[in-house]
């Protein structure tokens, strides 16, 4: 199993200089992939536009959105991003897509939130069948699709387009049930050999509190699920060792730590964990 | 800390003893509507698990629990004139009022105030003397109902009607009572709960009992009945009655379970049905698991209550998922009246997915070995094989074990080989890798199956609105830019950017079963042992079925009988051509997962229809019909639907779902939920690892000298 770190590109304090020397510490350590989180009506950096960012730092470690809302996106733009990204890294993009839970993402880019789960088939569609490549540059070839998700559609759009499936978060217990559901799907609609699996968790090793407090305010929207977010927050290194350990028991492929915090000594702390 | 309890159950009173006993709340209130010794239901029955716990959480109130327990390890069932006992299933079980007395005394002498017929409260008005208010006020729980919205409640009847009565007469193990009457199936769960009574539950489905006319009968003339229905197995004894109605089981699930200062524990939080016999278990572990958070998290009581949903929603979902299979086995007892005796009961075992072939052989090896000699046809054998490597013998072939593999380089050992969909012609193709069946296409292929013990199955489609797609290591469902023109029951197309089909005319009909008939006859003269046809997942034959993919007018659409007109004229005319001696199978999408497609009920009849024209074998599958389908993926997500095919359609079946491990298999095939099981075998690291070794690894430990 590989280990990717997050970069606090949704964190308060994730500035310019801090992204960009994060990125560069984590190219430079044991992360195989730089990841980032989507949010339109929150602070913080827009997805490809931080990886873009991290793409001139780096030369090694995949680049990876888990996940982007694609929906809230136009079709063709959110190819050209990420062909972009994707010319701009030589090649390291991973796309994760999933059709986005925000209400207020949605009524803040002007995009129907009831019919997201169609037009993210359309885009995964599109992305992959290469339609209007010819018009829309950079070339696509070789972005790594994700999809995420966890409805029984979510599954059958992930087996029918995407190569690997991006876990949502929780104890490995949760993702090797959703890893289950994963290969089930892939088997059913018949692809060869298997998704590739990725997982994600929160971490927090410096200042807990300042961590805790940026969760609940990220996921407020969900009412009471904020302190579930903040009760599996990591906030030990033996905690992070056990839910690594965890997660390549059940077969997880790439693991994927995010920041609560942006402090910059968070990148070599959680290094120092996992290496 | 303060605590009001509202409801003086099983769990609001354990919940109160452990906060009291534990010095974690100064105060700790019950306050319950009836009086103390109020009683509804008899006996509530306790695994050795939840024992454990118990002890754990408090020993003194585990001691005088078990001194008055009933128990047993075994499990009768009374099934068409014969009585099958099961062992090794260790229970216990406790009258309700006991328990009930036991914990109040507990509390008593803790000191927890208990405040008896007293109408609940307004907990809002509760709140403001305590800093915890728990409802443990059941499954209709008042307190709940306030704030459904916060809690996302929902209450969903399940199962069957049930009536719940005792009896003096006590049992010597749990038992299951099955009796067909005119009217229906009803049947009965009972157990003894001390040394002079038993719990004696009857239940039918809903049909069964308003044809039985109970809707219309009063307590008294309910119990004369059941005590008719069941006088043999009664014995002279009586039912006894305690406001004994018929009931709905209300299946209550709430998305979170604490709102600021409200906690739900037990039944208010979740039910699981009774035929799992986990609803007592489950309330009084949440108690346990709400005082160790509240421990844990001392001073912080968001942080225990998050602790807590997080401790116990995984468990319960896991039995209410087990207990929604169980109350939907005994709603469709019936249908499985034809199986013998020994498999009926094996089936009844694993009805929930909580005891399986391997289980069950550790705590019963003589019920498995009588069932695996039983399954295997042998006259009295002393060693039967375990039921995956039983023979399988069907139109005139003979499968030598219930193992499929459907991806190539499986290696050996399999009963079946499966192909890849290969088409009837070069316009039926899905992509352009996939084979079109010549004469000789598939002759090495049989010969490998063959050489390896295993007979060979060919998978035979026409894609329809799903061809001309890009290769399915790239995705499925993605159109080529330069395609061939596609047919379809409709001009409908499948999925985003999918080219328009051509609706299929009458001499597109006729040529499509000639390419059918002349393909099965190649398959033939090249020793193919199954031929599958592909009615499934939206190909050419499947959108027929559909009224989502078929809206024609003519002959060929409207009711299902139009819509199975052209398929079943493929299928006579395979058929036709097809040996008598080789197995006919269609792979068939029983459901679409789809509103306004076909439903279960709808499937059931398509199989039917198919066996009634030949069809030897039923591949059950489902979705895919249309792309924005809604599918139900998990561990063998197919099986419940091949159980119900082969029941209902009585057409045996083959069934895959992503089925992992061998016990998955024997219990599938023993229980009669299908006659041949896909194996996916995902690969081990002890593979890699015996397969290519390290360098260095010649049995000597190298070790590396520190730095």
């Amino acid at each position: 199993m590989n280990i990717g770190v997050g970069l606090p590109n949704t964190t308060p304090g994730g500035d310019g200089p801090l992204l960009v020397e994060w990125a560069r510490r984590a190219d430079a350590g044991p992360f195989s992939s730089l990841a980032v989180l989507d949010r339109i009506a929150y602070g913080g950096v827009e997805p490809f536009v931080a990886l873009a960012a991290a793409a001139g730092t780096t030369e090694r470690a995949r680049l990876a959105t888990m996940v982007a809302a694609g929906p809230l996106r136009p079709t063709a733009l959110l190819a050209k991003q990420a062909a972009s990204v994707h010319a701009l890294s030589q090649g390291r993009l991973t796309l994760g897509l999933a059709v986005g839970a925000r209400a207020e993402d949605f009524e803040a880019t002007g995009v129907e939130y009831r019919t997201r789960g169609r037009r993210l088939d359309e885009q995964l569609a599109y992305l992959r069948g290469d339609v209007d490549a010819d018009r829309v540059g950079p070339a696509r070839d070789g972005i790594e699709l994700l999809v995420g998700g966890g409805s029984g559609q979510a599954y059958a759009r992930m087996a029918r387009y995407a190569d690997g499936y991006a876990h949502g978060g929780g104890p490995p217990r949760a993702f090797a049930g959703a890893a289950a559901r994963a290969n089930a799907a892939w088997r059913d609609l018949g692809r060869p050999g298997r998704p590739s699996l990725w997982g994600q968790g929160y971490f927090a090793l410096g200042d807990v509190e300042r961590g805790n407090a940026y969760l609940r305010d990220y996921y407020a929207f969900t009412g009471p699920f904020a302190e579930r977010v903040v009760a599996a927050n990591l906030t030990s290194p033996r905690a992070i060792k056990d839910f690594v350990r965890g997660y390549e028991q059940e077969g997880c492929d790439e693991l994927v730590l995010f920041p609560t915090v942006a402090d910059i000594d968070e990148v070599d702390r959680l290094a120092e964990v996992v290496a | 800390m303060n605590v009001a309890i509202l409801g003086g159950g099983p769990a609001g009173l354990y919940l109160a003893l452990l906060l009291k006993n534990a010095g974690l709340a100064d105060d700790v209130r019950v306050v319950e509507r009836n009086a103390p010794d109020a009683t509804f239901g008899w006996g509530v029955v306790f695994s050795e698990e939840t024992l454990g716990a118990l002890r754990d959480a408090d020993p003194e109130t585990h001691l005088a629990i078990t001194d008055t327990f009933a128990r047993w390890d075994r499990l009768d069932i009374h099934y068409r004139g014969r009585l099958l006992s099961s062992r090794g299933h260790s229970f216990s079980a406790i009258a309700r009022t006991r328990l009930l007395a036991i914990l109040q005394e507990r509390c008593r002498s803790l000191g927890v105030r208990l405040e008896f017929g007293r109408e609940l409260a307004d907990p809002a008005l509760l709140a403001e003397e305590a800093d915890l208010v728990v409802a443990a006020d059941g499954a209709n729980s008042a307190s709940r109902h306030s704030r459904e919205q916060a809690f996302g409640t929902s209450v969903e009847p399940e199962g069957c009607k049930y009536v719940w009565f005792g009896t003096d007469l006590v049992f010597d193990a749990f038992t299951f009572i099955f009796r067909e009457t005119e009217h229906g199936f009803f049947q009965v769960h009972a157990y003894p709960f001390d040394e002079h009574a038993s719990t004696f539950i009857v239940e039918c489905p809903e049909p069964v009992w308003r044809r039985a006319g109970l809707d219309r009968l009063g307590e008294e003339e309910s119990l004369a009945f059941c005590e008719t229905l069941f006088a043999a197995e009664l014995d002279g004894h009586r039912l006894l009655s305690n406001r004994s109605l018929w009931l709905d089981f209300p299946k209550v699930q709430n998305r979170v379970w604490h709102d600021g200062r409200l906690v739900l524990v037990g039944d208010a939080a979740h039910t699981a049905h009774f035929s799992i016999g986990s609803g007592t278990k489950l309330a009084m572990e949440d108690s346990i698991a709400l005082a160790n958070a509240l421990l844990r998290r001392r001073g912080n009581l968001d942080a225990a209550l998050v602790d807590y949903e997080l401790e116990r929603q995984p468990v319960v979902e896991r039995f209410q998922q087990a207990a929604s299979e169980s109350a939907a086995y005994f709603g469709r007892v019936a249908s499985y009246r034809h199986l013998e005796p020994i498999q009926f009961a094996f089936n009844l075992l694993t009805r929930s997915g909580r005891i399986t072939h391997a289980s069950l052989t550790v705590r019963d090896p003589g019920f498995t070995r009588v069932l695996d000699a039983w399954f295997a046809e042998e006259q009295r054998p002393r060693v039967a094989p375990p039921p995956m490597f039983a023979p399988l013998r069907l139109a005139g072939r003979t499968f030598p074990n219930r193992v499929v593999v459907a991806d190539e380089g499986a290696g050996g050992g399999a009963g079946l080989v499966l192909s890849e969909v290969v088409a009837v012609s070069a316009e039926g193709r899905t992509t352009p890798e996939c084979r079109v069946l010549e004469d000789d296409s598939l002759a090495e292929e049989v010969a490998a199956a063959h050489e390896a013990g295993a007979l060979f199955g060919l998978q035979l489609g026409h894609a329809g609105r799903r061809g001309a797609t890009q290769p399915r290591s790239r995705g499925v469902d993605v159109p080529l830019f330069d395609g061939w023109p596609l047919v379809s029951a409709s001009p409908v197309p499948y999925g985003p950017f999918s080219a328009v089909p051509a609706e299929l005319d009458e001499d597109g009909m006729v040529a499509v079963r000639a390419d059918f008939a002349a393909a099965s006859g190649r398959a033939a003269a090249m020793g193919v042992d199954v031929l599958e046809l592909d009615f499934a997942h939206g190909y050419l034959l499947a959108s027929f079925l559909s009224p989502l993919s078929n809206r024609r007018d003519d002959a060929y659409g409207g009711t299902l009988a139009r819509r199975l007109r052209f398929p079943l004229s493929v299928l006579d005319a395979v058929r036709d051509v097809w040996p008598e001696d080789a197995v006919l199978a269609v792979r068939l999408s029983v459901t679409d997962w789809a509103r306004g497609g076909l439903d279960v009920d709808d499937g059931i009849a398509v199989a039917q229809a198919m066996r009634e024209h030949g069809c030897d074998l039923v591949h059950t599958v489902a979705g895919q019909t249309v792309a924005g389908d809604r599918p139900e993926y998990r561990r063998g997500f197919l099986t419940g639907l091949s159980d119900r095919v082969r029941a209902e359609a009585r057409v045996p079946t083959l069934v895959g779902g992503y089925l992992t491990t061998p016990d998955e298999v024997n219990t599938i095939v023993a229980s009669g939920r299908a006659d041949l099981c896909i194996l996916d075998l995902p690969p081990s690291p002890l593979e890699r690892e015996l397969g290519a070794p390290r360098e260095g690894s010649d049995g000597l430990l190298l070790v590396e000298s520190g730095g």
